[in-house]
């Protein structure tokens, strides 16, 4: 079974992030890491692989050549193969063309699972996904906690607001995942050490047969027109020291509010 | 005059969806802004009810049913009828809940339909053509956006606008479905309901437990405290991972968005992937032994001390003297 786990290289979220042009991310500034959903994800996949025997797992990611260290922990954990989608045309990319980009990829391999995160910690559009299986064809469930397949069907259990719902879908499909798949494995030394010399398959538009005037930036169906830092907040009114006293503090916030009109 | 924004509902055990009164109510808003038509959509298998809840924030509603014998109707069913309707129809602007559904519907529709999505708009303003504005990054970037053509698809923070009655009842058309039109390779096999807590997500008051509340004991504490404000649960995710109270209750990232009066924040240190849950509450309280916990910087009353001292003597104190201005 050929499963394609979809990860996004995301900037590391330690410090405040830096725009570069026309309000984008500096993608090339900043400590790349894998989407964290993402790992959900592989943890998914590399899970199959363990209970059934012929998962090979490939990992596709749409992003700068500078994306790939951050990317290799998938290797590190036990992902087969990585591609990457890398083409200087595909900068400033929205989030439809980057789900046309990677529908183009993924119409040149195969696949029998297509996974991916809920959605994105820079993006957070959450949409990529459902309009990647559209793009395909194929059926898709997002939001899997847990996740099985067997009979040439994927059976996912997923969380609702009043409860839990079981869906199924026929292969090929593709299935969302979210942190309810719970602990992640971490790489092993050897698997670091392993993964260090490896590249990625790397893509350009050429190679997906898209010309670059048909993609990224010359393409993006949104712009962000400006972007403006915060009101600054007060600062908090700060209490502490004797408990009877810090409660009256706190009684006294919610009456003085009149946190409800 | 524009085209059409119509706005894509749902329907939750037959009436609509909770975030979809103040997303219409937005959709009316802009519509009338824009000089054009605001049109509510619902297709589900018991739609006509909530279709008519919308006609109380719509002009004009739009409904169609799932034939079969299952309530599920997969998004893809879904967005392939949308987009039929669109095709023949050809509204502007599509506007939808930034829900685990409404996304999903969304990225459907803007793969079948080509058109650019704006995610996660707290507003959306018009100036010639739609204005989505939308806070990013951990440092709540202020950002404004629009389509690069005439077309496209919203998606709306779901509580970020209060529902407004517009005063008169819509007109409400049936759509015909073509044969199998919603026909799904997407089954549902089993639906488990009537387990819910309190929904975080239109509570005006909040009190959320995190990791400092410290063991399942503990998380009575965060109950009660709830209970005496009249408030809903929310918590962290390590308090969710812990399995002190269920993933529905999460508020940040991977969990709800709120924006409640009142965000009551106990052993909760405020890490930017749960501050992008409530940064819109209007009013943080937030109990924490750690003074220079990041919280500490988007409280109102910020109380240094340990929540197990403090919130047991604060039930205590309401329960004596209820502060006026609680809700209920
Ligand atoms: C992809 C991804 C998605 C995520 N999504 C979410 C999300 O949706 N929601 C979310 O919340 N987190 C999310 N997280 C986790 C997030 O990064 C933080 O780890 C989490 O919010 C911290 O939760 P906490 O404040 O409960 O715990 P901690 O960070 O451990 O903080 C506990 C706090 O309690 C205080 N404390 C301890 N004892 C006491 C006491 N007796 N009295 C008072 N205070 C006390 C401590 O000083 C500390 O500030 C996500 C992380 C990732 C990587
Ligand atoms: N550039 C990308 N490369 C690979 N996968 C992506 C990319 N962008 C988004 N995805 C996948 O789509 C999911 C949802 O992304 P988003 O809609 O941007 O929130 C992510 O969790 C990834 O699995």
């Amino acid at each position: 079974m050929q499963v394609v786990v979809l990860t996004k290289s995301v900037p590391n979220t330690t410090g405040d992030e830096g725009l570069g042009p026309a309000f984008r991310l500096d993608r090339n500034a900043i400590d790349p890491i894998i989407n964290p959903n993402d790992e959900y994800a592989i943890e998914v996949a590399l899970r199959l692989a363990e209970t059934q025997p012929g998962v090979q797992i490939t990992m596709l990611t749409m992003g700068p050549a500078a994306a790939w260290p951050g990317l290799s922990k998938g290797l590190a954990v036990g992902v087969h193969n990585a591609i990457l989608v890398s083409d200087p045309a595909l900068e400033g990319s929205c989030a439809l063309g980057t789900a046309n980009t990677l529908a183009a990829a993924l119409r040149r391999i195969t696949f029998d699972l297509i996974l991916a995160g809920a959605d994105t910690s820079d993006g957070r559009a959450g949409i990529v996904g459902a309009a990647v299986a559209t793009l395909l064809g194929i059926p898709f469930i997002t939001h899997a906690g847990t996740l099985a397949v067997g009979n040439g069907a994927v059976q996912v259990r997923r969380l609702r607001d009043d409860g839990h719902e079981r869906l199924e879908a026929p292969l090929p499909a593709f299935v969302s995942v979210t942190q309810e798949v719970g602990d992640l494995r971490y790489p092993s030394l050897r698997g670091i050490m392993g993964s260090r010399s490896r590249k990625p398959t790397t893509w350009s538009l050429g190679d997906l047969g898209i010309e670059p005037a048909d993609a990224g930036g010359a393409r993006a169906t949104t712009i962000v027109l400006d972007v403006e830092p915060p009101q600054p907040r007060l600062p908090a009114r700060i209490v502490a020291g004797e408990p009877g006293a810090v409660v009256g503090e706190i009684v006294e916030f919610i009456a003085e509010r009149r946190i409800v009109s | 005059m524009s085209g059409a924004i119509w706005f894509i509902g749902e329907s939750e055990d037959g009436r609509l969806q909770s975030s979809g009164a103040g997303v219409a109510t937005l959709v009316r808003q802009l519509a009338a802004a824009a000089g054009a038509d605001a049109v509510g959509l619902i297709v589900g298998s018991e739609p006509e009810r909530a279709a008519r809840e919308l006609a109380g924030y719509l002009p004009s509603v739009l409904w169609a049913r799932s034939a079969g014998a299952d309530s599920f109707v997969s998004p893809s069913a879904q967005a392939a009828v949308i987009g039929r309707l669109v095709a023949v129809r050809d509204p502007g602007y599509v506007v939808l809940p930034a829900t685990p559904a409404g996304r999903e519907l969304a990225g459907a529709l803007a793969a079948r339909l080509q058109w650019g999505v704006l995610t996660n708009a707290v507003d959306v303003s018009w100036d010639g053509r739609p204005i989505a504005h939308s806070i990013v990054f951990r440092s709540d970037l202020k950002v404004r956006s629009a389509f690069a053509g005439d077309h496209g698809v919203i998606t709306l923070q779901p509580n970020v606008v209060t529902p407004v009655l517009s005063g008169a009842a819509g007109t409400l058309e049936e759509v015909a479905m073509l044969d199998g039109e919603l026909a799904s390779p997407v089954r549902r096999t089993e639906l488990v309901t009537g387990t819910a807590a309190a929904s975080v997500e239109h509570a005006r008051v909040i009190v959320t437990g995190g990791a400092g509340v410290g063991s399942r004991e503990g998380w009575a504490l965060v109950e009660s405290l709830a209970a005496s404000l009249n408030a809903a649960v929310g918590a962290t995710r390590p308090a969710v991972d812990a399995g002190w109270v269920g993933y529905s209750q999460q508020i940040g990232q991977t969990g709800k968005t709120v924006r409640p009066d009142l965000y009551v924040a106990l052993g909760v240190s405020g890490e930017v992937q749960h501050r992008v849950g409530m940064r819109m509450a209007r009013a943080v309280v937030a109990i924490n032994t750690d003074r220079d916990a990041p919280i500490a910087r988007y409280s109102d009353l910020f109380v240094v001390g340990d929540l197990a001292v403090i919130v047991p003597l604060l039930i205590e104190r309401l329960r004596e003297t209820r502060p006026s201005g609680l809700p209920g």
